[in-house]
């Protein structure tokens, strides 16, 4: 699986849970549950459509890993061994 | 006979317009069966029928608006015998079950089949270019419902599965099928919220109280639990916050109440829970029974209910009898919240953002995860001693997660 294709899921998942917001345009360090305004119930549904398209396990120690995109790539291409 | 009346789905509905009727002069109904589709200002709610008999008559035309408590329809209950000779006079005098017949042409097929379908399903086939002849009916004499159409919609688009195949395209079918939940105007729910809690706070006089609440234990306790659990099953604080206030009200029942004139304690504990829209306004589903359920049973409550609130799919019973309601901040926001009551219900919990704090325990002070939980009684009905009993039981609760 190449970046791009795991950045395009993430981009989608996001664009489920916040139909209202345009996920493309996050800044690359900008925090996404604040700048998409995403509650507690939208960020486990996000790491669940994650978990499930990229078919990893995410613990949930690992949330933190999910605040920025450049966090969230970092650790989601090291799952998939990208 | 039993007179089924529209119902009230909140202090903050007034009236509702009949869209479609799902049954017909002679249908047998059993409790929970959808009898119609009703647009209220929290959107379009399947009807639920509460009594187990055969419809008598339909009072009601589709498209009609009537107040809350008008009657819609006449159910003659089980057992109770009527003469045979009544029932088709129903039938013929009214005959409001609107499934027409029309003439459908399938792309293949040269010749016309006629199909049943309600104005309401086929108008929402027709607005998505569905073929709606190849749809296998469920509703009466086969007649294609609301139900049917959305179904055939939602198989069509069908949620890709494979990986990496999203398109622009997908995006848009999507957003299609959700179009088909009928959305109320932010402007109709503002309208509803401002109501209801003008209303409370014009008649209800509030106290107001708020405990701290260490979340130490808990947290462990759902790190420890979830750490067991697939993804799809792992559990929110909201859901053991929901539990522990139930197992609260059964220490301190006056909070489950209704105020009509008189404190009315409730048998059943059915809390209502604020779910917030992105769009603004709020929906408040209610759980029922939440003190005979388990974290896990609320939780998956949670995953059902919240997206279904949210596109504004849920039926009448899920929206009523309610007898006390929770509004739950979630993390990173305000510390605490103090809510408006609503009525006829005498109690508002309000969940804070649970975040770090210097706490003083057994004389020694220490960084603690710390929740801020309110209570907003109405003073009519109870009073602040009642109201601290209940904070303190939850305290107690949140303190023992694993017998909650």
């Amino acid at each position: 699986m190449q970046e791009e294709e795991i950045k395009s899921i993430v981009l989608h998942s996001l664009k489920q849970i916040a139909p209202d917001t345009k996920p493309e345009q996050l800044g690359w360090e900008e925090n996404m549950r604040e700048a998409l305004n995403i509650d507690s119930f939208d960020a486990l549904q996000f790491i669940v459509a994650l978990s499930e398209k990229l078919d990893i396990d995410i613990p949930e120690k690992d949330y933190g890993h999910t605040a920025t995109m450049k966090s969230l790539m970092a650790y989601l291409k090291k799952k998939k061994q990208v | 006979m039993i007179e089924f009346k529209m119902p009230s789905l909140g202090a903050d509905m007034e009236d509702g317009t009949l869209v479609e009727w799902r049954k017909k002069p002679g249908d047998q109904v059993k409790r929970g069966d959808i009898l119609a589709d009703v647009d209220t200002q929290k959107g379009l709610i399947e009807i639920e029928v509460f009594d187990e008999g055969v419809i008598d008559t339909l009072l009601l035309e589709e498209g009609v608006k009537v107040p809350v408590g008008t009657i819609m329809a006449i159910i003659r209950p089980l057992g109770e015998v009527t003469e045979e000779k009544d029932i088709p006079s129903a039938i013929s005098s009214e005959e409001p079950e609107k499934s027409e017949e029309v003439p459908a042409k399938t792309s293949e097929e040269k010749e016309e089949r006629r199909v049943k379908i309600t104005p309401l399903a086929k108008r929402i086939a027709l607005e998505n270019n569905l073929d709606y002849s190849v749809i296998n009916g469920t509703g009466p004499e086969g007649a294609i419902v609301k139900k049917d159409v959305e179904k055939a919609l939602a198989e069509a688009v069908g949620p890709s599965k494979e990986m990496g195949g999203f398109t622009e395209k997908a995006d848009e079918a999507i957003v299609e099928v959700k179009k088909e939940h009928k959305t109320p105007p932010i402007k109709a729910i503002r309208t509803a919220v401002a109501a209801a809690m003008s209303k409370s706070n014009r008649e209800i006089p509030h106290y107001y109280l708020e405990k701290k609440i260490d979340m130490t234990r808990a947290l462990e306790w759902l790190t420890e639990t979830n750490s067991g659990l697939p993804v799809q099953k792992r559990i929110l604080p909201a859901a053991l916050f929901i539990k522990s206030v139930a197992s609260s009200l059964v220490d301190v029942p006056e909070l489950n109440a209704e105020w009509e004139d008189e404190l009315v304690i409730k048998n059943e504990i059915n809390i209502g829970f604020v779910v917030s829209l992105r769009s603004g306004g709020i929906v408040v589903p209610s759980l029922k029974n939440a003190d005979l359920k388990s974290v896990g049973e609320i939780m998956e409550w949670l995953n059902d209910i919240i997206p279904r609130s949210r596109s504004f799919n849920l039926r009448s019973s899920e929206l009523s009898g309610s007898t006390v309601t929770i509004t739950n901040l979630g993390e990173g926001g305000a510390d605490k919240v103090f809510g408006i009551v609503y009525p006829p219900q005498v109690a508002i919990i309000g969940l804070g953002s649970v975040a770090e704090e210097p706490f003083a325990k057994k004389g020694m002070v220490g960084i603690h995860p710390m929740l801020y939980v309110t209570l907003s009684g109405d003073h009519r009905a109870t009073d602040g001693l009642v109201g601290s009993r209940f904070l303190a039981a939850m305290d107690k609760h949140l303190q023992n997660p694993q017998a909650l």
